[in-house]
């Protein structure tokens, strides 16, 4: 095993990319999400991969788009205005059915906001990240270490259902240092892209990477075909962790940053003898719709706590299909909530 | 042992964010659960910075300390903004070259350290942050003497290692104390 060594958040997801084999790095600065730049900016030379600073994040990811079609692994990362920017970009990847990885490390807005960690690039992530009928894979991690681990596994999802994933992380895990064991550096075995558009020595027909379709019936079989991938995303990929949730009346949902407030929250009324759990989506698309399904059918209450007005709320109702209550608390434009504002909620609808 | 959430908080500059990451990495090298959350941003140029840190044997719920068991303020305004929000029975630290204030609670324990002056006198200057850790430790034991100084050997960059000798000078004052 590889000894634990500290790294905040950032770095460890600047690090586990590089050890998922991606060397090809294309960014720009933005607080709190610059220093997974700069250790790529140092690393990247020494593995004799690519570090670049483009002038804007738009010329970022048309560069991460580039670099995808040739077949290589590729990122970029940002934080909230910067995604926003990238977003036309991420749309021509999925119109191009192009794998790569997107890392959003989340600050409170709308428009330049603050600095400060928020939750409130849910919707965008999941539900409108550009023009078009399309998903992207949402990865949505609570750890550095669950940092590490989900870089890797979004890059292989990425790849095996050919379209772009991101890592939904926030400013307070971006900045925090954990302990954390990086994988064994290991040559991966990486996947086999034969439409990729790279050099072949005229060995075969040439691919083309495309979302340009002008005859609307060829668009709309692609886009249906993308669909039917979609389906089976949803079906094999949606993941949670659900915690003392067997025997409670009521089941806080929360994800990343504000689910470990959550977790000490649901500790304490524990501890207090109160029926408490917690459901943790990690994956927000696919959301994990059994696992709160599973939930309306024996808790009383769901509360779903989230850094933003109340966005990731709306997937909790769908998905509970009006079988029990769900109730929101959110803070907001950079506010971290506290165990005890939670513990506050939970007791009211406890009451 | 008892779970230990610590603010730590000063001006920028005084190592306030170094100082926690040496306690940050006493733990990880105890194999304990900890978080270190620093506050970001222009915050850390010239004005006040602060870090939360969280040792326990059980895995770290929220990173952000709000109600600080331990308080260690190298200034006024971080002792007068976290002063009521340490839990009863809690334990501040803080650097009295500084901050010519007394606490007026009687619910919690408080050192006064002159941690600045001593870090003058001594030809430290910079570290009355490590002085408090030195201090810190003493206090309430939260690792052993041996694994500080390893964890000085790991924060501090091999480019800055003549600065070793310096820090651990400084744990040695804040024992003292």
């Amino acid at each position: 095993m590889a000894e634990k060594v500290l790294m905040k958040g950032n770095e460890a997801l600047a690090e586990a990319a590089i050890q998922a084999g991606c060397h090809h790095f294309f960014g720009y600065p933005i607080t709190p999400q610059t220093e997974l730049a700069a250790y790529m900016a140092k690393r990247m030379p020494k593995i004799g991969g690519t570090y670049l600073q483009a002038e804007s994040e738009i010329a970022a990811v048309n560069m991460v788009l580039g670099a995808a079609a040739a077949g290589v692994r590729a990122m970029t990362s940002s934080s909230s205005p910067g995604i926003s920017l990238k977003g036309e970009g991420i749309s021509y990847m999925a119109g191009s059915d192009l794998p790569a990885l997107i890392i959003n490390v989340q600050r409170g807005g709308p428009g330049l906001g603050g600095i400060q960690p928020s939750q409130s690039d849910y919707w965008q992530a999941t539900k409108a990240l550009g023009h078009g009928d399309f998903q992207i894979l949402v990865f949505a991690p609570s750890t550095v270490q669950e940092m590490v681990d989900l870089v890797s596994d979004a890059f292989d999802k990425a790849d095996e259902y050919r379209m772009p994933a991101m890592i939904l992380a926030d400013g307070m895990l971006g900045q925090m240092m954990e302990p954390v064991e990086l994988p064994e550096h290991k040559d991966r075995k990486l996947p086999e892209k034969p439409w990729a558009a790279c050099g072949h020595e005229n060995k075969r027909e040439h691919n083309i990477i495309n979302s340009l379709y002008l005859t609307p019936n060829a668009l709309e079989d692609l886009v249906r075909a993308r669909y039917e991938r979609y389906k089976i995303v949803e079906e094999k990929e949606q993941r949670a962790e659900e915690y003392r949730t067997e025997d409670a009346d009521v089941i806080v949902v929360a994800y990343g940053a504000s689910s470990r407030v959550a977790r000490s929250a649901v500790n304490k009324a524990r501890e207090a003898g109160k029926k408490v759990g917690l459901i943790r989506p990690i994956t927000l698309w696919p959301f994990p719709k059994d696992a709160i399904k599973r939930a309306a059918d024996h808790a009383k209450e769901l509360l779903v706590v989230e850094m933003s007005m109340g966005q990731m709320v709306d997937d909790v109702r769908l998905a509970a299909e009006c079988r029990v209550p769900v109730h929101f608390y959110g803070r907001t434009g950079g506010v971290i909530p506290t165990p005890k504002e939670i513990l506050g909620e939970i007791d009211k609808l406890l009451k | 042992m008892k779970d230990l959430n610590i603010v730590f908080a000063g001006f920028g500059g005084q190592g306030i964010l170094f100082a926690g990451k040496v306690v940050a990495y006493a733990g990880l090298i105890e194999g304990r659960e900890l978080s270190w959350l620093p506050s970001y941003g222009p915050e850390m140029r010239g004005g006040t910075a602060n870090c939360s840190i969280c040792l326990s044997d059980e895995p770290i719920g929220s990173p952000l300390v709000t109600n600080p068991n331990v308080l260690i303020a190298m200034n006024r305004p971080s002792l007068d903004k976290f002063v009521n929000e340490v839990e009863p029975g809690g334990t501040i630290l803080l650097d009295s070259s500084l901050i010519d204030e007394r606490v007026e609670r009687d619910d919690v324990t408080v050192f006064y350290v002159p941690a600045s002056k001593l870090a003058e006198e001594n030809g430290l200057k910079g570290l009355a942050n490590i002085i408090l850790v030195g201090k810190l430790r003493k206090e309430l034991a939260f690792c052993t003497e041996e694994t500080l100084d390893k964890a000085l050997q790991k924060c501090i960059p091999a480019r800055k290692a003549d600065m070793l000798g310096f820090n651990r000078k400084a744990l040695e004052i804040g024992k003292a104390q």
